[in-house]
């Protein structure tokens, strides 16, 4: 496992001096997958370099498996290093490198035996599914595959943690889906614990456990992933699943936000809504997907009556959280202004 | 050298331009030659195992560099522009006490490769730092996040990604080298500048010049060709055609990107 403690990091002195990160805390247990997102310039690189102990915190620590990496000396980073692998963005392979070549790098610097480490990148090349592949230099792979080489590399050396530096960024869709997938059967096999940094909100719904999201140096708001999905005041779940435009109502009718909560909902409730209520139901807009066996979303639907008590209660029957359009609560909803 | 075409020349007419017998010139120009060879390939040699080194320090003292130190980087900088903007014949003059303390001597092959060295150290120290800072930056972070040291950062990180853009510019740094040598002739250094300054210039030997300049343009060209083919064979884009085609049923350019295929074989590793 991984934990970050109040980690601060800042540059430059004086009047120049900038705080880039202002007393981080994360934790990621074994077999976590935990994302970290924000808008560019929030300090997600900045965290990135220092997990992987390339940058050292103004203050603050970071404790893998107990150990406080961040107050060794420079000889002993250079061993902490190899306890995090650390993916890296599409171009962090050697051109003039093979693939088993770029894999087998970590363990050069570490001076394991030719032999010892070609067995070594035999394994990890089969382990990423690149074992046709062991001879081809990077411009000869596709962006997936390339990434497929980074990650085993990051393997190379058997860390427990793993740090994902926008490793999917600039993947097309089907490529991220399959590093995904190969990440997560990584986590589960090897145990991994692993920090996903990413500008992406739709990779984290298919990846993370649970989330942080970074803005000017704090953690503004995280959670696990369902339970934000769950929330419908929080803003982190809303960005994750985005409410889009929907259709206009038909006169008459009030139209509901609708927000699958954490409790199990039938789903056939538009009927069962529309027979209990007698009344018609008119499914305007809707975004609903299974993960992790729990189904989230949310929908916004017009119902043609005015006995709202009676529709909320019928709500809080069908386990979904509803507020109705025009309401105060709402408008801040859509506007993104809830903290 | 000077004694033997001294003898060639000596019972030779004057009053004409062409004062070698053609027959003669090739014997006259191949241990020029063979000079001028062995003068570029002593300085070239100390050029790279100063160079390489000198580059990658002056590289990695700049800011973002594994040692960043202003200072030394000022300080190294300044001193390698002073090397570099002196035209050769003015660094070659002015440097002559220090040659003569070097060499004991101010004249020959070992007085011409003391400056022609401090000037291709120069320029070749600027060569290698540019070619280091072509190479992303995000290789030395995956190194050092890998675990490497300063020095195997430098090596595989740096150095080993440049190798192409640095034999570029090894080739520009000989044949700049050759250029030297001939200006180095001027002060009795030998080889086919030599021989072109004492026949064709102070002579007016018109047939021992034009032959100068063919060895001169045949020299420059080889080591040119010689140059392209090994950035050819070292860059992994143009090299890797040519060795994996013969491995595999279809090339791997034209194969689409196949992420999506989910792999066969999973053994459980690691």
């Amino acid at each position: 496992m991984i934990r970050v403690d109040q980690l601060r990091k800042e540059f430059g002195h004086g009047a120049q001096r900038a705080v880039v990160l202002d007393g981080l805390d994360l934790s990621i247990e074994a077999r976590e997958i935990s994302a970290v997102v924000g808008p560019s310039g929030a300090g997600k690189s900045t965290l990135a370099q220092c997990v992987s102990l390339l940058e050292r915190p103004t203050s603050g620590s970071v404790i893998v498996n107990g150990d406080v990496l961040s107050e060794l000396s420079e000889r002993e980073l250079r061993v902490a290093r190899r306890r995090i692998g650390t993916i890296f963005q599409s171009d962090g392979l050697f051109s003039r490198r093979t693939a088993a070549a770029n894999i087998g790098l970590p363990l050069e610097y570490l001076g394991v035996t030719p032999a010892e480490s070609r067995r070594r990148v035999a394994e990890l090349l089969d382990r990423v599914g690149l074992a046709d592949k062991a001879g081809h230099y990077p411009h000869q792979l596709s962006g997936g595959q390339r990434q497929r080489v980074g990650i085993a590399r990051a393997l190379a050396l058997r860390p427990s943690v793993i740090l994902s530096d926008e490793a999917t960024s600039g993947l097309d869709p089907e490529a991220t889906g399959a590093i995904v997938e190969l990440l997560k059967e990584l986590r589960d096999d090897l145990e991994l614990s692993i920090l996903f940094i990413t500008h992406e909100m739709d990779t984290v719904l298919q990846i993370a456990d649970s989330v942080a999201r970074l803005d000017q140096g704090r953690i503004v708001e995280s959670g696990h992933v369902l339970d934000l999905l769950a929330d419908p005041t929080s803003s982190l779940g809303r960005a994750l699943q985005p409410r889009r435009a929907h259709q206009p109502a038909p006169a008459d009718a009030t139209v509901w936000a609708v927000t699958y909560g954490s409790e199990p909902v039938p789903a056939d409730w538009v009927g069962l809504l529309a027979a209990r209520l007698d009344t018609t139901v008119s499914l305007l807009g809707a975004s609903i997907e299974t993960l992790r066996g729990t189904t989230t979303g949310h929908a916004t639907i017009a119902v043609s009556t005015r006995r709202h008590d009676l529709v909320e209660v019928e709500f809080h029957v069908l386990g979904l959280d509803a507020r109705r359009a025009g309401s105060e609560a709402l408008l801040e909803l859509e506007t993104g202004v809830v903290a | 050298m000077s004694v033997l075409a001294a003898d060639i020349t000596a019972g030779l007419p004057s009053d004409t331009g062409f004062n070698v017998p053609i027959a003669q010139i090739p014997a006259l120009l191949l241990p020029a030659l063979g000079d001028t060879l062995i003068m570029v390939g002593i300085v070239m040699t100390i050029v790279v195992l100063v160079g390489v080194p000198l580059g990658s320090l002056i590289h990695n003292l700049a800011p973002g560099g594994l040692f960043e130190n202003r200072a030394a980087h000022s300080v190294l900088s300044w001193v390698i522009s002073i090397g570099r903007s002196l035209p050769f014949l003015i660094l070659m003059a002015a440097i002559v006490p220090f040659t003569r303390f070097i060499t004991g001597t101010n004249i020959g092959i070992p007085a011409a490769v003391v400056p022609m060295s401090i000037a291709g150290i120069a320029f070749f120290t600027r060569i290698v730092e540019n070619s280091l800072r072509s190479v992303p930056i995000a290789l030395t972070r995956v190194a050092r996040s890998s675990g490497a040291s300063s020095l195997q950062i430098i090596r595989t990180a740096q150095l080993s990604e440049a190798v192409p853009s640095i034999i570029g510019g090894l080739t520009i740094n000989t044949i700049a080298m050759i250029e030297y040598s001939a200006i180095a002739g001027t002060i009795g250094a030998g080889g086919i500048g030599y021989v072109a300054v004492t026949y064709g210039y102070d002579r007016f030997d018109n047939g021992v010049m034009l032959a100068t300049i063919v060895v001169l343009v045949a020299l420059v060209a080889t080591v040119q060709l010689v140059g392209d083919r090994l950035v050819r064979a070292t860059t992994a884009h143009a090299a890797a055609s040519v060795r994996r085609r013969p491995r595999g049923p279809s090339t791997p350019l034209t194969r689409r990107p196949s992420t999506a295929t989910e792999p066969t074989t999973r053994s459980a590793t690691s």
